[in-house]
C-alpha cells in the first residue's frame, strides 16, 4: 500500500463497516435475530464469512459476532507525519470490508433487494438453479445475477482446473466508453477468462455499457453481472473462497490456507475501471488478501513490490497513456497487462476466422430469430466424422467444400452438412479417433455467433446472422478445426485436412461410412473391459486444485468429471507423456470383486500424499475412490433403503439424505475418502462395474429426474442388462419423494429389488 | 582540563550541553576521553597484556615474546577475548534471569503490579519450549515458562531449549562443532575456569568455547530476557515516540530511567500516571511529571509505552547537565560512576535500585519485584519533592519524533496483516533486489569516536544503496535522533527500491527492534527469513551483515560472537582487541567463516565498513543466484511518483484521471 491508498482504503473500510452495523441493527430490530439468512443455492452459508471465520451463519443474529470481528480488524488512517506502518493494517481493513460487504448483501437478501434489479436486463441461458430470477428477467424487470451458485461453480470446475478457463477478472466500475467496455470484455472472453461485473462510477456501470451494446451476459457467455454497486464484488470473493473449499479440501475457518490457495491456484485479478473511490480501494485491499492484484485504468499510486500477491499488487495504467493507435488497441493492451500481472497462463490458438474466437463463446446460444442458417436439428441432417488415414493421403491445411455454400439458403433456413476431418500422424492410433472427434463440438462452439450441439450424426449447428454478416462461411469450419487440432493435439496429429460436404450424393455416401465407423467404435469400446487391459490411467489434472485427489480411470469407469474416459486418458498420455494422465499397472489383485489392486493402492498412496491408503474401483462401501469437486453426480448410501441414491449436479432439490447436492458435495469432494459417499461421472452409472461389489445398478433406489430423462435410453439398456426391464420406473426421484419415509413407501409399493438384496454393510 | 581534540558529537543537542559543561568546568566522558588515551597494550594494538595471574601482569609487545608462564600472544589474545565474551554474556543473561524471577513471582501472584500482559506471546513461547498449554490456566503456563527459564540457567547437561528453534542446518553445524550450550551459567563459569592460569592454552580451542558461551547468551539468556519482557509488558508494536534531550520539560518534574531492565521502569511508567502523584507534583509547582529514558531501559519503555528517550549512552551525563532532572533512576549496565559527580553540581538525585549496583554518593532504594508498585511510587515521590530544589535549566530544544517497536511478531504482521502474516514480502523484496540486503546497525556509543558519526555515516550510505537497516540499543537511538526512525526518511533518504518497500509498508528505512538484549529478536527474524524460503535455508545464506561501529562494552563482543556463530558477518568499529595476534585475527575471520559461515572483523573507517558490507551482501546474492543489484529497475511505485498530481485541485486531478 502506499500511504495514499492506505488512507483511502482504511477510510472506506471504516465507512462500510459502520454502514453494515447500522443495516444489521435495523434488520435485527425489524426482522429479529432468528430470521434466516442465506445466499441462494450454496452449501457454504455466507462463503467469505465461512471461509475466513469458520462461522456457519444461517440466522441474522449470528452476523453480530462477525461484525464485531470486522470492527476489530479496522484501524485508524495513517497520520500525515511520522506515520506508523499501514500495510498489515490496510489488509486487515480490507478484510473487514469484505466481511461487512457480505453482511450487507446477506441483509439485503432478506429484504429482497438482492440480486439487484436492472430494468430490461435479461441473462442468457438463465440459471437452472435460480429459475425464479430468470423468469423475472423475461419480462424486462430483470434481476442481475447476484452470487454464483455452487452448481455453476462445480460445472466450471473442470475448465478451471484443466486450464481451459484460466481464471476470473473482477471488473469494477465503468469503462471510458461503451466501445472500450465491449473490447475489454471481448479480449477477456477470447482468452476464456471468466468475467465478473460489479460497481459503477457516478451511477453508470460497465453492466449498463454492455447492455447498451447488446452484449449477452450470463453464465453461458462467461460474463456474470453481479450488481451495480461495489459491494456486489463480494460475490467474486465468495466464488474464490468456495473454490478453495470445493476443490482444495479446505474447511471454513482455515483462513490463511484459503487465502494462500487462491494466491497460488486461482488466477484472478481486479480490473478497476474509472475513478477509484474509498470503498473500491477498501474492497481492493480485501482482494489483495486473496493474492489478487488490482489493475486500474486511471491514475492511482502503484504498488509494485511483490509478496502478498505473486506479482505486483497494484498497477496503474492511465488509459490515455497506454500506447495504441486508438482506444480499442489501448483496451487490448490493458487486458494484456492484467494477464501479465497475474501471471495467467494462456494457451491461445490463433484461429483465422472473421469472428471472435475463444471457449468463452462455447456456451453462446444462437436463437432462432438471430439465426442465418442451421445444419441438423429438425429440418436437416448434419454429421461429423474424424478418421485416421495414411500420411500420404493428407495434405496438411487443405480445406475443401464439396457442394453449395449456404448463400442460396433463405435466412433462417436449414441445409444438410457433413464435416469430415482426416488426420495423420506417427503417434496417431485408431482408438484416438473418437477422442479427437468429440473435440469438434468444443472447437466449433468457440466461434462467436456459432452454436454447436450434439455429436456424430446428431450434430446440430447454427450460424448467426451477425456472424454471417462478418463473412463467416462453411470453409471457416475447416479453418477452425485445422488450427485447433494442430495446436491442441500436435503431439499425435501431424497433418489435418477437412472436407465440408453439402453435395447431397456425397453427403449420403459419407453419412453411411460415418455410421459404419460409429458402430464399429461402439462395439470396440463395449469390448474393452477392465479385465482386458493390464494398465489403467491416473488422472491428476485436478491436483492443481485438489492436491490430494487422484482419479483412476479404467475402461469401465470414466473420470468423475465425465470429461476423461479411458481412451481420452490414453490419448492425453500420448500427447503429453509427463502430463496428468499416466498409465499405471494394476499389479497384484487383492480383491477382484471390489477391484483392489496393489499397483493401484501404491499410486493412490503416492499421489494422495499418503491421505488415501487403499482404493476399491467397484465399491462405495469399502475404500471408495475420492473426488476433487468436479463430479457430475454424487452416489450416496441410503441405509434405510439398503441402496444408494444418485444426485445430479444439475438437481437443486432436496434428497432423501436430507441434503441438497451442494451440501453433499462438501462430503464427497476435496480428496476425502468417505465410505458411503462417492462423486462419479454420470456414464459410470451405465457400466457393468458400477458399484458392482455392492450389488450394482440394482442398488439405485433414487435418482435425480434429470438423469432419468437425459439418459433414458442408456439407463433402460442397463436395466435390461441387469435383468429387470422395469427397474428405471421403480427408482424414485425428487418428483416422487425427497425424504426417507416417502422413499421407503415408494420402494415397497413398486417392489424395488434393493429391499430384498443382501445388506449393504 | 584539556579541550576535546575532536568534534565530540554530531548531535547538536549534545554539543550545546557540552559547551556549557566546558564553560563551567564539569568533566564528562567526552572530556575525559580526550584526557585518557586508551592503553595501546591493554587494548590489543601494539601489544597484549595478561593479568590473569600474579606472576605478571605480563606485557608482550614483540613478536614471539611469551609471558612468564610461556603463554603466547595468541593465547593471551584469545583468553582476553573469551573473558570479555563471558562477562558480556553474563550481563545479558543475568538480566534474563531477573525477568524469569519476576515472571515466576507474577505467576504465583506474589508480584503486585505485574501481570501477563501478552497472553498470545506466552502461549507462543510455551509452545517453543514444549510446555503444554491446552486447557490450562494462564498463570499455570506462565509458572511453567518461568521455571523452565530458571532451570536453563542452572542446567548442567543437554542443550538449551531455544537451540531447537534455529534452522536445522545451523543446529547441525553447532552440534558438529560441539558448541551447543549446555546451561547458561555453566558456559560463563567454564570460560572463567578455562582462562584461569594454567588451563586452556590453545587459542582456537579457547575461541570455540567463547562461541559456545556467546550462544548461551544469544540463544539463551538474551532470548529469554526478550521473550519474558514481552510476556510481562507486551510485545512491542510501532508507536510514536521522541528522542534527544529536548524531550525534557522545563515546567515538569523530569525523571530519567537509565540502564537496561524494563522491570522497575515499567512500574515507574505506571506511577507517573498516578493522579495522586500528579497532583502532588502540581502542589510542588510543576505542571506534571515527565518520564524519559536513557540507554536501553529507554528502548524498553519507548517501544512498549511510547515513553520518550533523552538519548543514548553518552547522554547520561548530559541529561543531568541540563539542570532539569529531578531524579535519575538507574538499574544495571552502562551506568557511569561519574553520574554522582556530575549530579553533585545540580539538584539531581541519582537513585540506584539494583541489588547488584551501588554508586558511591547515590541514594540506594533497592528494588524488589514483590513490592514494585510501592517502590516505584516512592521513587517518583522523591523526585517530586526534589523539584523545588531545581535551579536554572538549559534544555536544548532539540528532539526528533521516532517510530520504534518492530518486534519480529510485528514484522510478521506488518507484511501481511492478521490473515496473511508472513515474511514472504520481505524475502521477495530481497530476492527481487528492491532490498539489496539487510544490515543490523547496533551497539553503543564510544567517546573515542565522535558520538553517532560512524552510526550515521554507515546507515545513510547503506540506505542509499537500498540496504534495509535494523537497529537496537544505542545505535537505534542514534538513528532516531537524525530522523531515520520516521517514515519520511523512507521516502527521501533511501535508494529507489528500498523506497518502494518503505512506502508499501509504511515503515521507516531503519527499524528499531529494541534494546541490546533484543538482538535475539534479530536472530529470530533471520531464522524466520531462512524458514520462509527463497533466501537459502540457513542464517548464513541471507544477505545480511551485523555492524557495531561505536561499540565499547563487553556485551557487544558477546553479541558479535553469537551472531558469528549463528552465521553472520559482523564488523565492529573502534579498534580490534585482538589486533596484536595475527593468528587470532585470522581465526575470527577466515577460520570462523569456513566453519560457521560468519566472521568477525574490526574496521574503523566508515567507508570501508560500507564497502565490505555491500561486498558481502552482493557475494551472498550471487550464492543465492539472485539477480545482481540494479537500482535502475525500481522506483516506479508508491505515492512519490504522483506527488505533483496529488497537489492539483480536485477538478484538475479528475481531468487528468485517464492521463
Amino acid at each position: 500500500m502506499s500511504r495514499y491508498i492506505a488512507t483511502r482504503a482504511i477510510r472506506g473500510a471504516n465507512l462500510i463497516t459502520r454502514e453494515a452495523e447500522a443495516l444489521l441493527n435495523k434488520a435485527l430490530q425489524e426482522k429479529g435475530p432468528d430470521t434466516p439468512v442465506a445466499f441462494p443455492n450454496t452449501a457454504y452459508y455466507l462463503p467469505t464469512i465461512l471461509g475466513m471465520t469458520g462461522r456457519e451463519v444461517s440466522k441474522l443474529g449470528e452476523l453480530v459476532p462477525v461484525l464485531e470481528h470486522a470492527k476489530e480488524l479496522l484501524h485508524p488512517i495513517p497520520s500525515p507525519q511520522c506515520w506508523t506502518p499501514y500495510l498489515g493494517e490496510t489488509l486487515d481493513s480490507g478484510m473487514a470490508t469484505l466481511l461487512a460487504a457480505e453482511i450487507i448483501e446477506a441483509v439485503r437478501f432478506i429484504y429482497g433487494e438482492e440480486p439487484g434489479v436492472l430494468p430490461g436486463f435479461h441473462a442468457t441461458g438463465g440459471s437452472f438453479t435460480s429459475p425464479e430470477f430468470a423468469a423475472e428477467g423475461g419480462n424486462g424487470t430483470g434481476r442481475l445475477n447476484g452470487p454464483i451458485d455452487d452448481i455453476q461453480l462445480r460445472s466450471w470446475g473442470i475448465q478451471l482446473v484443466d486450464g481451459r478457463m484460466p481464471g476470473f477478472a473482477a471488473i469494477v466500475g465503468c469503462a471510458k466508453s461503451n466501445e472500450v467496455a465491449v473490447k475489454i470484455v471481448r479480449e477477456l472472453q477470447k482468452r476464456n477468462i471468466l468475467i465478473f461485473l460489479s460497481g459503477n462510477v457516478n451511477g453508470r456501470s460497465v453492466i449498463h455499457q454492455l447492455m447498451e451494446e447488446g452484449v449477452e451476459m450470463g453464465y453461458d457467455t462467461y460474463i456474470v453481472p453481479f450488481g451495480l454497486d461495489t459491494l456486489s464484488a463480494i460475490y467474486a470473493i465468495g466464488f474464490a473462497t468456495r473454490s478453495a473449499l470445493t476443490f482444495g479440501g479446505l474447511k471454513g475457518g482455515q483462513a490463511k490456507d484459503i487465502l494462500l490457495y487462491n494466491r497460488q491456484r486461482v488466477f484472478a485479478f481486479v480490473l478497476a475501471l474509472g475513478e477509484v473511490d474509498d470503498l473500491k480501494y477498501a474492497a481492493a485491499a480485501g482482494a489483495i488478501n486473496y493474492g489478487f492484484p488490482v489493475i486500474a485504468d486511471t491514475r492511482i499510486p502503484q504498488i509494485l513490490p511483490t509478496g502478498v500477491t505473486t506479482y505486483e499488487h497494484v498497477i496503474s495504467m492511465p488509459f490515455n497513456e497506454i500506447e495504441g493507435k486508438d482506444d480499442l488497441e489501448r483496451a487490448e493492451k490493458l487486458v494484456q497487462k492484467c494477464i501479465e500481472t497475474r501471471g495467467v497462463k494462456i494457451k491461445l490458438a490463433e484461429v483465422p476466422i472473421p469472428v471472435p474466437y475463444g471457449s468463452a463463446f462455447e456456451g453462446e446460444v444462437v436463437r432462432k430469430k438471430d439465426m442465418r442458417v442451421e445444419f441438423g436439428g429438425k429440418y436437416s441432417r448434419a454429421f461429423e466424422y474424424l478418421r485416421m488415414v495414411d500420411m500420404d493421403q493428407v495434405e496438411d491445411g487443405r480445406i475443401e467444400v464439396f457442394g453449395p455454400d449456404f448463400s442460396q439458403v433463405p435466412v433462417g433456413g436449414a441445409m444438410d452438412l457433413g464435416i469430415l476431418v482426416e488426420v495423420a500422424g506417427r503417434k496417431m492410433q485408431r482408438d484416438f479417433e473418437p477422442v479427437l472427434e468429440r473435440q469438434i463440438h468444443y472447437f466449433i462452439n468457440g466461434a462467436s455467433g456459432v452454436q454447436h450441439i450434439g455429436q456424430r450424426d446428431i450434430a446440430w449447428i447454427r450460424i448467426s446472422q451477425a456472424a454471417a454478416d462478418k463473412g463467416f462461411n462453411l470453409r471457416h469450419f475447416g479453418d477452425i478445426l485445422h488450427a485447433r487440432f494442430m495446436s491442441d493435439f500436435g503431439a499425435i496429429v501431424d497433418k489435418v485436412q477437412v472436407k465440408i460436404i453439402t453435395n447431397p450424393a456425397l453427403h449420403a455416401e459419407w453419412l453411411q461410412k460415418a455410421r459404419a465407423a460409429y458402430d464399429f467404435r461402439n462395439r470396440r469400446l463395449a469390448d474393452m473391459t477392465d479385465e482386458s487391459v493390464e494398465e489403467f490411467y491416473t488422472c491428476t489434472l485436478c491436483q492443481s486444485f485438489a492436491p490430494t485427489h487422484l482419479c483412476l480411470v479404467s475402461p469401465q469407469r470414466l473420470g468423475l468429471c465425465g470429461a476423461y474416459n479411458y481412451l481420452d486418458c490414453a490419448a492425453s498420455y500420448q500427447i503429453n507423456p509427463t502430463g496428468p494422465n499416466q498409465p499405471v499397472r494394476k499389479g497384484m489383485v487383492i480383491d477382484r470383486e471390489k477391484g483392489i489392486y496393489t499397483g493401484l493402492n501404491e499410486i493412490a498412496q503416492q499421489k494422495s500424499q499418503g491421505t488415501v491408503q487403499e482404493v476399491a474401483m467397484y465399491s462405495i462401501m469399502t475404500s471408495p475412490m475420492t473426488a476433487c469437486g468436479c463430479f457430475e453426480c454424487i452416489v450416496m448410501l441410503i441405509p434405510e433403503a439398503n441402496g444408494v441414491m444418485v444426485v445430479s449436479r444439475e438437481d437443486p432439490s432436496m434428497t432423501p439424505a436430507g441434503m441438497t447436492f451442494s451440501t453433499l458435495a462438501g462430503m464427497a469432494g476435496g480428496g476425502l475418502q468417505t465410505p458411503g459417499v462417492m462423486g462419479v461421472g454420470k456414464y459410470y452409472l451405465t457400466s457393468p462395474k458400477f458399484i458392482s461389489a455392492d450389488g450394482g445398478f440394482k442398488r439405485v433406489v433414487w435418482m435425480s429426474s434429470i438423469l432419468k430423462q437425459t439418459m433414458a435410453a442408456e439407463l433402460q439398456a442397463v436395466c435390461e442388462r441387469e435383468g429387470d426391464p422395469d427397474l428405471l420406473t421403480k427408482i424414485a426421484d425428487e418428483t416422487i419423494c425427497t425424504d426417507v419415509d416417502g422413499l421407503l413407501a415408494h420402494l415397497e409399493a413398486v417392489g424395488h429389488p434393493a429391499l430384498t438384496m443382501d445388506p449393504m454393510f | 582540563m584539556a579541550k576535546p581534540k575532536m568534534t565530540p558529537s554530531i548531535d547538536p543537542a549534545a554539543c550545546q550541553v557540552l559547551e556549557f559543561a566546558a564553560a563551567v568546568g564539569i568533566a564528562t566522558a567526552f572530556s575525559r576521553a580526550s584526557d585518557i588515551k586508551p592503553c595501546p597494550i591493554g587494548s590489543g594494538q601494539s601489544g597484549i597484556c595478561c593479568k590473569n595471574c600474579y606472576m605478571g601482569p605480563c606485557r608482550l609487545t614483540k613478536d614471539g615474546q611469551v609471558g612468564i608462564c610461556g603463554a603466547t600472544v595468541d593465547t593471551i589474545a584469545a583468553r582476553n577475548f573469551a573473558r570479555a565474551v563471558a562477562a558480556g554474556a553474563a550481563a545479558h543473561s543475568d538480566h534474563g534471569r531477573d525477568l524469569a524471577f519476576t515472571l515466576q513471582a507474577a505467576a504465583l501472584g506474589e508480584a503486585s503490579g505485574y501481570t501477563i500482559r501478552d497472553e498470545a506471546k506466552l502461549l507462543a513461547v510455551a509452545a517453543k519450549h514444549n510446555i503444554p498449554t491446552k486447557g490450562r490456566a494462564i498463570k499455570e503456563i506462565a509458572l511453567d515458562v518461568a521455571n523452565k527459564a530458571i532451570s536453563e540457567f542452572g542446567q548442567q547437561r543437554g542443550e538449551l531449549s531455544y537451540i531447537a528453534t534455529a534452522p536445522a542446518k545451523r543446529q547441525a553445524i553447532w552440534r558438529e562443532q560441539g558448541i551447543v550450550p549446555r546451561g547458561i551459567d555453566r558456559e560463563a563459569v567454564e570460560i572463567l575456569h578455562r582462562t584461569h592460569m594454567g588451563d586452556d592454552q590453545d587459542p582456537e580451542h579457547i575461541l570455540t568455547a567463547a562461541l559456545r558461551t556467546a550462544l548461551a547468551d544469544g540463544w539463551g539468556g538474551s532470548m529469554w530476557a526478550t521473550d519474558i519482557s514481552d510476556i510481562l509488558f507486551g510485545t512491542p508494536s510501532p508507536r510514536v515516540g521522541a528522542v534527544n534531550l529536548g524531550v525534557l520539560r522545563a515546567d515538569e518534574v523530569n525523571i530519567i530511567v537509565h540502564g537496561h531492565e524494563p522491570t522497575l521502569s515499567e512500574m515507574i511508567v505506571m506511577a507517573v500516571q498516578d493522579p495522586e502523584l500528579i497532583e502532588f507534583a502540581r502542589a510542588k509547582g510543576a505542571k506534571g511529571i515527565n518520564l524519559a529514558g536513557i540507554c536501553c531501559t529507554s528502548n524498553e519503555i519507548m517501544m512498549r509505552q511510547g515513553i520518550p528517550s533523552a538519548g543514548n549512552f553518552l547522554h547520561q551525563e548530559l541529561a543531568i547537565l541540563t539542570g532539569a532532572v529531578e531524579a535519575m533512576v538507574v538499574d544495571v549496565q552502562c551506568i557511569m560512576q561519574s553520574l554522582t559527580a556530575v549530579a553533585s553540581n545540580f539538584h539531581t538525585e541519582i537513585i540506584t535500585t539494583s541489588p547488584k549496583v551501588k554508586l558511591t554518593g547515590a541514594t540506594h532504594i533497592e528494588f524488589d519485584e514483590h513490592h514494585a508498585v510501592e517502590i516505584a511510587k516512592d521513587i517518583v515521590r522523591r523526585a517530586i519533592e526534589n523539584y523545588p530544589n531545581r535551579r536554572e535549566t538549559r534544555i536544548p530544544e532539540i528532539s526528533e519524533r521516532v517510530v520504534p517497536g518492530f518486534s519480529h511478531e510485528y514484522l510478521n504482521y506488518m507484511l501481511g496483516g492478521y490473515y496473511r502474516a508472513s515474511f514472504r514480502p520481505l524475502n521477495e523484496a530481497i530476492a527481487a533486489g528492491r532490498i539489496r540486503g539487510v544490515a543490523a546497525d547496533v551497539g553503543c556509543n564510544n567517546p573515542s569516536a565522535t558520538q553517532d558519526r560512524e552510526h550515521m555515516e554507515i546507515i545513510s550510505e547503506l540506505l542509499k544503496n537500498d540496504v534495509l537497516v535494523v537497529s537496537t540499543g544505542c545505535g537505534a537511538i542514534a538513528a532516531g535522533k537524525y530522523g531515520f526512525l520516521r517514515g519520511e526518511a523512507g521516502l527521501e533518504r533511501v535508494g529507489p527500491g528500498l523506497r518502494e518497500i518503505c512506502e508499501t509498508i509504511g515503515i521507516p528505512p531503519v527499524l528499531h527492534m529494541g534494546s541490546c538484549v533484543d538482538n535475539s529478536r534479530i536472530l529470530t527474524v533471520l531464522t524466520q527469513m531462512a524458514t520462509e524460503g527463497g533466501l537459502g535455508d540457513d542464517l548464513s545464506d541471507i544477505p545480511a551483515v551485523g555492524l557495531a561501529p561505536e561499540w565499547m562494552s563487553e556485551k557487544a563482543l558477546a553479541i558479535a560472537s553469537y551472531c558469528v556463530a549463528s552465521g553472520a558477518y559482523v564488523i565492529m568499529g573502534i579498534r580490534s582487541p585482538v589486533e596484536f595476534s595475527d593468528q587470532v585475527t585470522e581465526i575470527m575471520s577466515k577460520g570462523w567463516e569456513s566453519v560457521y559461515g560468519g566472521k568477525l572483523e574490526f574496521v574503523t573507517d566508515a567507508a570501508e565498513v560500507v564497502r565490505r558490507t555491500l561486498e558481502h551482501i552482493d557475494k551472498k546474492r550471487v550464492a543465492l543466484k539472485l539477480p545482481p543489484y540494479n537500482p535502475s529497475r525500481f522506483g516506479q511505485s508508491g505515492d512519490t511518483p504522483l506527488r505533483d498530481y496529488f497537489e492539483l485541485p480536485v477538478e484538475e486531478q479528475m481531468a487528468e484521471l485517464y492521463g
